[in-house]
Order: C-alpha cells, then structure tokens, then sequence
C-alpha cells in the first residue's frame, strides 16, 4: 500500500470537522415556512372574538379584494411591536382581518384600546385550530389571501416599518 | 450567603415569555377513555414535533401551542381517524418539519442512502483484505 494513502482517513475527518465547523457558523434561520402558501384558504368559521363582532369565515375571503390575515393574540409582545405598521396599512386601505389565538375579549378589547384597532374583523381561534390548519406557527404571523381566497404569502414575525412596502406590494400582486 | 440565595430566588423569579391566559384545551392534559385509541394518540403524539419549542415532540412540551396539537390528535382519534392520516394533514402544512419519521424525499434520500452506501463499501473493502490475507500465507 503506498504511503499516501495512510492519510485518506485523516483527511476525510478533516472534511467532516470542516463541514461541521462551517455549519455551525452559519446563522441559523429556525423559522417554520407553511406549506399552505399558493392553496386555497382552508374551511373554518370562527366566532367573533369581541362582544357584538362580526364572526370570521373563510367564504369571507373569496370576493374578489385582497387581504390581510393577521394571527395574533393580546398577551404576545411582538405584537404590540407590530401594531403601528399594521395601523399604516389600515391608514393605506387594506383591510386587514385579525385572528385572535387562545385571547378573552376582554384581554382583546384592552389591546386594542391601547394601541389601535386596524383589524375590519376578529375571529377567535381558543384551541389555534385555524393556526394549525394554516400552517403557522407562532403568533403574530400575517398572511396575504387574494380576492379568490388563496394563501399568496405568509410574513412570519412582528411586521417592522420594513415591511409594509413589501406587503402592500404582495396585495398589489395578488390584485392582479 | 443570605445575599446569594436572594440572588438565585430573583433568577428564579423573573418572568417566562409572555403566554396567553387561557385554560388548556380540554384533551391537552386528559386522555382519552378507550386505552387502545391513547396509545395511537400517544404513539402519534411522541412523533410529531412541538412548532413553538424546537427539539421537542409535542408529547413532551409544555407550551400552549402543543397542547392545543395533542387536543387535535386525541379528539380526531378518537373521532375514528387514522393515526398517518393526521400525520398526513400536518406534513400538508407544516412539511416534513412537522414529523419525527423522515419520509424518503428528494432532498432526504442521501439520509438512507448514504448508510448503505458505507455499508457496501466498508463490506467490499472486508473481503477483499479477508481474500489479500487467505492469497498470503502467514
């Protein structure tokens, strides 16, 4: 056996710790996409989440305008964060329904008292069955749903200033 | 002393991530009636993984989110479905993410491949030292 080849094992566990040390210095993206996005809205008829609201369906979404889907809950930081862009947005004409995961109207109420109520709607999810069967993850996380009900994107975290533009060019796109 | 044990009770103490206050969904902590179907429940359960605590099966996870899976596995049991049809329905939206039993995939299959492949390798690289040590006599 020739010499060189004494050292194929040492220089494949160099490429292994090679590999590894590259990976874990790679920043780490842990967010969980849905696999819903270009599919129809799934069925579901949620109950309003305030007092004398509107109830949220899925038929709501098929006439023909664009929206948001907004899941969110009261007791979630990130979306105190996010309630300026999403009033902005409401400011901008878009109508943005609102999907509130395991909340009490009450809790709801006092949010929305405190930092603004952009949503035309909410419908409450109390054991996340819609969030499920959205593919969503976490709370807050913002769908786009076009005028025929279909997923067209999913924003996954707080929307930051950032993001409005990209938004309202999604809804622009799912317009057309 | 005094002051260090002050110190670990204010570690102890400060507040989790924010959670909703609502009560458990009612099949998060109670099992089913019929043990047949729990164990389906549960065996499913262990394999499906938790969305908001990564790493963990929703079996194992304390957070609301996966409370509110396993109420969905055991209510939909116990409704009769079969326990790879609901697997079936979370890869739908969550993907393979979602699954403790990796399916074969275009992107998976160097998964299974790649352990035979060694497998075959490591064998041929056996016989032909077993023949080279037979051929020689020692």
């Amino acid at each position: 056996m020739s010499r060189w080849k004494l050292f194929v094992p040492l220089g494949l566990f160099a490429l292994v710790l090679g590999l590894a040390a590259y990976q874990l210095n790679q920043p780490k993206d842990d967010r969980i996409v849905s696999a819903m996005v270009g599919k129809p809205l799934p069925e579901f008829a949620l109950p309003a989440a305030l007092n004398g609201g509107q109830p949220v369906t899925n038929a709501m979404f098929a006439d023909g305008k664009p929206r948001l889907l907004n899941v969110w809950a009261s007791w979630c930081l990130p979306c105190i964060a996010e309630a300026p862009q999403l009033e902005a947005l409401d400011e901008a004409g878009v109508e943005i329904v609102g999907v509130a995961i395991r909340d009490k109207p009450e809790d709801i109420a006092a949010f929305l008292e405190t930092h603004g109520d952009p949503y035309s709607s909410i419908g409450a999810d109390d054991l996340s069955e819609l969030q499920l069967a959205l593919g969503s993850s976490g709370v807050p996380e913002t769908f786009v749903i076009d005028g025929q009900g279909i997923i067209r994107h999913q924003h996954i975290g707080d929307i930051r200033s950032e993001h409005v533009p990209e938004l309202l060019a999604e809804l622009r796109e799912a317009q057309e | 002393m005094k002051g260090f044990a002050i110190l670990l009770a204010l570690l102890a103490a400060t507040p989790s991530l924010a959670q909703d206050s609502m009560p458990p969904a009612p099949y998060a902590y109670n099992q089913l009636d019929d043990p047949a179907q729990e164990a389906e429940a549960r065996e499913l359960m262990e394999s499906l993984r938790c969305l908001t605590c990564q790493s963990q099966s929703i079996a194992d996870s304390d957070a609301p989110m996966a409370g509110d899976m396993r109420h969905q596995v055991r209510s939909r049991i116990a409704s009769g479905e079969h326990p790879e049809h609901i697997r079936g329905w979370m890869m739908e939206r969550y993907g393979d993410y979602i699954s403790y039993e990796p399916r074969m995939s275009r992107t998976t299959w160097p998964l299974f491949a790649v352990p035979l492949l060694l497998i075959l390798v490591a064998g041929i690289a056996l016989s032909r030292r077993l023949r080279r040590s037979k051929a020689e006599p020692s």
